[in-house]
């Protein structure tokens, strides 16, 4: 198990290396350089090579690259010069409010496609579990912004129940106070991740029920219900926790579209804003937090699965 | 010389064929009867299921609405016409205008051509790199297939819509270059998978038989490995083109795919944000785009579960 644990998260950092290089390497795409898409198209040559030479573009690639990291070390993830604020201010002031809406639609997804998903393997091939897969696979081939627009013209237009945008204001404290206005984004949201837990639980639960276990539990006179619950269940939804993990970047994705769509003061608005106008600081520092985050739901969920299913041994 | 009659089973031809044939021509009727088997095979488990014909059907359909609708139908898809914005569905207009006054049955032609070819291509690309990657990767082993899959690891740590947002912001998209941005990290999902499949056929005999009689490395991938584990390939090309098509909508939406005055169906949706936001009730700029999309992503991912059947069951006959 230690073994396993070291050789896992020297993987991660190596990973982590990778994944920094690329994302500096990035910066380096914007045409003209950085500088000249921060400066605009009309600096002259000579400003571009001040300010290059300023921020140390004109160094060596490995040269930047400690520099940056260093720079990242000490919290500094760089200077957002379209919002004048710093790119970690942005994060603490936009991550909470995405974290909200991103966890109250786990909350919602999860209540439904775990039992629902148990409900389709037990009646599998049934009209209730061929209407819950059409459900699903609607999930997985609609959009989520079409979600999102579909829910604000049927719930906010034709029937006017709740405001075509998210909730508005700076603050958490802001957020939770507008609950009707919530509805809508978290709904959305949902929908998407609730085909994705439904299917997996569905799989799962099916995969279960045919194991030897459960075979053995029966044989003993275990109730229907128990080897359900006390069995079956236990076991599949050790594989949604692995799943959990290692779903970071949809949700990540989820939260740009749902927050555009709802005009949502969250990080994914913050990164659309930023694409808008070129902020190629925020977009690096967003895209680099994402990115360690993700690194550490999978190692997480990784070592997770280690810890709760015994079987595992690396 | 024996003659193969069309559709002979494979099982039959022992006795189809005479020990006098040349083994040039015995070779290749078998290999002919062999791929007329596999295909007819597979197609037949493949048309039993009904919902996998029907989503054929649709693509056919919408293939041929988009590319040649516009033959029948035509309508003036580059000029703006502001006298016409957001008119009703009418005779002359049968699904209204947008908010600049082109057609919009018209636009959805348009811009499912852009949908589905920059989806068919981008597709096929990241397939074939990911495949080629993923199968030298595993074929090599050791710590150069470890290295090489950590790279794979770290791209796919990056949200996959970040960094495609990052890119199409730095090079204005068109088509060719929304191909490009699609596939350059698609390719990752394609490398890992088909690097699974290969580890377990390394090790089968054929591929030993290769590099016993000193056949290349490039051998071994490229003619055994890759068509043997087509079965997988081909389902994610599915798969991938309803992705492709999902992700370009995305980029569509928030104004970063291809540019006007070309349009694909995300594109076109991301005008209906706008009238939506203000209260009123354009439904003709949501509804046709939206479904176009969500039933050419349906169709193709119950093509690709057909497909997986169809080749499992094919396997499981044999």
């Amino acid at each position: 198990m230690t073994g396993f644990l070291i050789r896992r998260v020297l993987q991660s950092l190596l990973i982590l290396f990778l994944v920094t290089v690329f994302t500096l390497a990035l910066v380096h795409l914007f045409p003209g350089g950085p500088i000249k898409s921060l400066l605009g198209p009309r600096a002259t040559p000579q400003q571009v090579a001040y300010y290059n030479h300023l921020y140390g573009f004109d160094q060596p690639f490995y040269v930047q690259y400690l520099k940056w990291i260093q720079q990242i070390l000490s919290g500094n993830l760089g200077f957002s010069t379209k919002l004048n604020q710093s790119v970690s201010s942005l994060i603490a002031q936009d991550l909470p409010k995405t974290v909200i809406l991103a966890v109250l639609a786990l909350i919602v997804s999860l209540a439904f496609g775990i039992p629902l998903g148990i409900y389709q393997a037990v009646k599998r091939y049934t009209k209730g579990d061929y209407i819950l897969t059409g459900i699903s696979f609607l999930g997985y081939a609609t959009p989520t912004f079409f979600v999102g627009l579909l829910l604000v013209e049927w719930f906010a237009i034709d029937i006017p129940l709740f405001p075509p945008f998210g909730p508005q204001g700076t603050t958490v404290a802001d957020i939770l106070s507008q609950p009707r206005a919530l509805v809508l984004p978290v709904t959305a949201y949902a929908f998407v991740l609730y085909a994705l837990w439904s299917r997996y639980m569905r799989s799962s639960v099916m995969d279960n029920l045919v194991q030897d276990y459960v075979r053995t539990a029966r044989a003993k006179g275990a109730s229907e219900r128990r080897v359900l619950w006390g069995h079956v269940f236990r076991n599949s939804l050790m594989s949604i926790v692995t799943l959990l993990g290692l779903s970071l970047p949809t949700l990540v994705a989820g939260a740009i579209f749902i927050e555009v769509v709802f005009n949502y003061p969250g990080m994914g608005l913050a990164f659309y804003n930023a694409a808008l106008n070129v902020d190629y600081q925020v977009l690096l520092g967003f895209t680099l937090i994402a990115t360690i985050v993700t690194i550490a739901g999978n190692l997480a969920a990784d070592v997770g699965y280690a810890v709760l299913d015994p079987r595992v041994r690396y | 010389m024996a003659i193969i009659p069309p559709g002979a089973d494979p099982g039959q031809m022992d006795t189809a064929i005479l020990p006098s044939e040349t083994p040039e021509a015995l070779e290749a009727a078998f290999a002919a009867a062999k791929s007329r088997g596999l295909l007819r095979r597979g197609w037949e488990v493949f048309a039993e299921n009904k919902l996998a014909l029907a989503s054929l059907g649709a693509i056919v359909f919408m293939i041929l609405f988009c590319f040649v609708g516009p033959l029948i139908y035509q309508t003036d898809q580059v000029h703006t016409n502001l006298s016409e914005t957001l008119c009703h569905p009418s005779a002359a207009h049968p699904l209204g205008c947008d908010n600049v006054g082109y057609d919009l049955l018209g636009r959805l032609m348009v811009g499912g051509q852009t949908s589905l070819e920059v989806g068919f291509a981008a597709a096929i690309v990241a397939v074939l790199i990911g495949t080629l990657y993923g199968a030298f990767s595993g074929f090599i082993g050791g710590p150069i297939d470890s290295f090489l899959m950590r790279i794979v690891d770290a791209g796919l740590s990056i949200p996959y819509f970040m960094v495609v947002i990052i890119l199409s912001v730095v090079f204005h998209p068109n088509k060719l270059i929304m191909i490009f941005i699609i596939a350059v990290f698609y390719w990752l999902g394609v490398a890992r998978l088909v690097r699974g499949e290969t580890l377990s056929l390394r090790t089968r005999e054929y591929v030993q038989a290769v590099r016993v009689l000193g056949g290349r490395n490039s051998r071994a991938v490229v003619r055994h490995i890759v068509p043997n584990s087509i079965g997988t390939i081909i389902v994610q090309t599915t798969f991938a083109i309803a992705d492709s098509i999902l992700i370009l909508a995305g980029l569509g939406f928030l104004g970063l795919g291809v540019q006007p005055p070309e349009t694909d169906w995300g594109d076109m949706l991301s005008g209906g944000l706008t009238y939506l936001q203000s209260g009123t009730n354009y439904w003709w700029l949501i509804y046709p785009a939206g479904i176009c999309i969500i039933l050419t992503c349906i169709a193709f991912n119950f093509i690709g579960d057909a497909l997986r059947d169809s080749f499992e069951t094919r396997l499981q006959r044999r």
